[in-house]
């Protein structure tokens, strides 16, 4: 609600930014390297986080420098640094057997962009927000949480299967920073505890899993069926 | 006073995860069992004060209004009869040293499941179902096998993804009633309540579309029930029970809250439409999955597949008799579902294993506590006199009367499907072992381990003769509150 009353030069720059966030995305999209989500996915937490400062700034919502320092320091560097511990552990450095080939990935998430752009479209066309920063931010994320979902389900180590979470919450993150500031402050804090305490429950299980079946590729979880 | 009961409520687990910190392993068991005590004789009155006006408490943090107490007395049912059951089956797991770790977990699970009922805030409920998850990871890999840590894995994922579409649906109504209510508000099902009626069409039914596939991955509702059978079948069993008698109904809540906001929006059909599809396809996937059935613990979580179906299809036919019948089923279900698991974790110990091909001759070998299985089994599948065949007639009459017609008669053929599959497993184990197949002596299930089972059969037959009128005007009370008079 509030993006729509930036005025241009906020709203060129939350969307100069939402928009280096989604490409940040397909760039996990089309890499096969745990080392290049895990850069990428740093990147686009400090991008959000550059959002809420912005969005902070001209919208004068104070609590969203908060947001900003929390989003910075936490998802862009407590939560890459386990998971690298995570993947040194594994000695895994890249993805071996992904459903889908990363250049055919990128075709399909191009087109989890247009459908984005098409719902967010037909969404805020009656609510008289058609070509505003709400559309956009609606578009970016949508599509973000599309991209995360593709990346769980095409992906098969362990970690590539996290970090597609993290990025689903990315997404969501993203939106709720332009579209409900008053409420980001909660969301931060809900999924910062949330996403903590998930990535500490996944090395655990990933510990268990590696020790149970010399590797942390869900390709081995197949015994429970029917 | 309801304010002091509350505390009461959550304050017994708590002290229940410090004991269990400080205590010895000898002594965590009982010290859980008196907490799960605590919390029924707690929920019980609790139940009885919410029939009132909602009451909230601590800045309208915590709301206590008849939905979310009936919600709270199901999970309390449920963690007093598991825990009994807890006592006797831990000790036959054989992980002494872990004791206190379990029991810390598993107070900690009854914590977060009761809380999320109570929680005012739609965000916060949000965070109360997604600590349930977190929590719960950890006392399904408890045993550690290689199935346990795959079904584990597959539960968080799953699950964690899941309710991430749960939180994209909550942001969605929140920027929806920000048009109505102003840019910064408290997310209160109250004030979305009220907003409903100014709110956006298209948008309402993006979010509410969002927040059912979210929580109904929780609830398992079929096509999102993949971790189901595998969570509840390769946890211990108290956990089972928990699994499916507590938290699916915690998780049910979400949607129905959700369903009230919906309703009172100008959002067309479509919402009810989406709950009753999605509850007719799990009794769909339930019913085939239910047929083909090797393994005794994952037919009782298909069973909770059915049975979570069965109750969103009665929120979704709605009216007074629809909500009727789903919150006395959400009990029954409670109560019949918890018997199932501890009849099955019993059996599965005493015969070495979880197939249904090699547990024999349970009739000789275990005449009361194959008996008490049995009868359940009659119950689950919605056979008279037992309470489950009361609430599945008042549902499936709330679903002739009004354009789900077709959903009440595809039920109702379904679960004479299900009636026939599943007791034709009951059938098997009935019978003796082929001749030259040697058969061990099975070992015997203490006490603990049996009297939880007397303990939800007795209640399941009293209410399936007996539907007394409090409840009656309770439920219709939730469902004045959920806005379906009149319909």
């Amino acid at each position: 609600m509030l993006a729509a009353q930036l005025d241009p030069l906020g709203a060129s720059l939350v969307s100069l930014l939402a928009i280096a966030s989604l490409l940040l995305a397909f760039v996990m999209l089309g890499s096969r390297w745990l080392d290049n989500y895990l850069y990428a996915f740093a990147l686009q937490s400090w991008a959000m986080a550059a959002v809420a400062v912005v969005v902070g700034y001209f919208a004068s919502a104070p609590e969203l420098y908060l947001v900003a320092a929390l989003s910075a320091v936490f998802r862009g560097l407590v939560l890459p640094y386990l998971l690298w511990r995570m993947i040194r552990r594994l000695h895994a450095a890249r993805e071996l057997h992904e459903a889908l080939r990363p250049a055919s990935a990128l075709v399909v998430g191009a087109l989890a962009v247009v459908f984005a752009l098409g719902v967010s479209s037909a969404l805020a066309g009656p609510l008289g927000l058609g070509g505003s920063t709400a559309t956009l931010a609606l578009t970016v994320m949508l599509a973000t949480v599309l991209i995360g979902f593709l990346m769980l389900s095409i992906r098969r180590e362990a970690v590539s299967q996290v970090i597609g979470l993290l990025v689903l919450e990315n997404g969501i993150r993203l939106g709720a920073e332009i579209l409900i500031p008053g409420m980001s402050l909660l969301i931060e804090l809900m999924l910062l505890a949330d996403v903590i305490a998930a990535v500490a429950c996944l090395g655990i299980l990933v510990r268990y899993l590696l020790s149970q079946f010399g590797s942390a590729s869900s390709t081995e979880l197949k015994r429970l069926v029917g | 006073m309801a304010g002091a009961l509350i505390v009461a409520l959550l304050g017994a687990p708590v002290v229940a995860i410090l004991g269990c910190i400080v205590l010895r392993p000898a002594q965590v068991a009982l010290l859980n069992l008196a907490a799960s005590i605590v919390v029924f004789a707690v929920a019980v009155p609790l139940t009885v004060l919410s029939s009132g006006a909602p009451r909230y408490y601590w800045q309208h943090a915590i709301v206590l209004d008849a939905p979310g107490a009936w919600v709270v007395l199901c999970a309390a049912i449920v963690y007093l009869l598991s825990s009994i059951h807890a006592v006797g089956y831990m000790r036959l797991v054989g992980e002494n040293s872990r004791l206190p770790s379990f029991y810390a977990l598993f107070a900690g699970f009854a914590l977060t499941i009761l809380l999320s009922p109570l929680m005012n805030n739609a965000a916060v409920y949000w965070i109360a179902i997604e600590l349930t998850t977190l929590v719960s990871t950890f006392l399904v890999v408890f045993e550690r096998a290689a199935e346990s840590i795959e079904a584990s894995w597959k539960y968080i994922v799953l699950v964690s993804t899941g309710i991430s579409l749960a939180l994209l649906g909550t942001v969605l109504f929140y920027w929806n009633g920000s048009f109505v209510l102003g840019p910064t508000y408290a997310m209160t099902w109250d004030a979305l309540r009220r907003a409903a009626p100014s709110m956006n069409p298209a948008l309402t039914v993006l979010a509410f579309l969002l927040v059912l596939i979210g929580y109904g991955t929780k609830v398992g509702l079929a096509p999102m029930h993949t971790w189901l059978p595998d969570a509840h079948s390769e946890s211990p069993t108290p956990v089972s029970a928990m699994l499916s008698g507590a938290l699916l109904n915690a998780a049910m809540l979400g949607i129905v809250r959700y369903l009230a906001i919906a309703d009172r929006a100008p959002a067309g059909i479509l919402p009810r439409l989406a709950l009753v599809v999605l509850g007719a396809f799990s009794l769909l996937i339930a019913a085939l999955f239910i047929i083909r059935q090797q393994h005794i613990k994952r037919l009782m979580a298909y069973s909770s597949v059915e049975h979570m179906g069965v109750i969103a299809l009665g929120f979704g036919f709605g009216g007074t008799l629809g909500v009727a019948g789903a919150l006395y089923h959400m009990l029954n279900h409670s109560l019949n579902k918890s018997l199932m698991f501890f009849g099955a974790g019993n059996m599965m110990r005493s015969f070495g294993s979880p197939e249904i091909g090699r547990i024999r001759e349970i009739g000789r070998q275990f005449p009361v506590q194959s008996g008490l299985w049995l009868l359940g089994a009659v119950a689950i599948t919605g056979a008279p006199p037992f309470a489950l065949f009361l609430s599945e007639l008042v549902i499936l009459r709330a679903g002739f009367r009004h354009a789900f017609a077709w959903a009440a008669a595809l039920m109702a053929a379904l679960l004479i499907v299900i009636f026939i599959g599943f007791l034709d497993h009951f059938r098997r184990m009935y019978r003796a072992a082929p001749p030259g197949e040697a058969a061990a002596a099975p070992l015997r299930a203490p006490g603990w381990c049996v009297v939880p089972m007397w303990l939800a059969l007795v209640p399941l037959v009293i209410l399936g003769l007996w539907w007394p009128q409090p409840l009656w005007e309770f439920f219709a009370r939730v469902a004045q509150l959920l806005g379906v008079v009149g319909r």
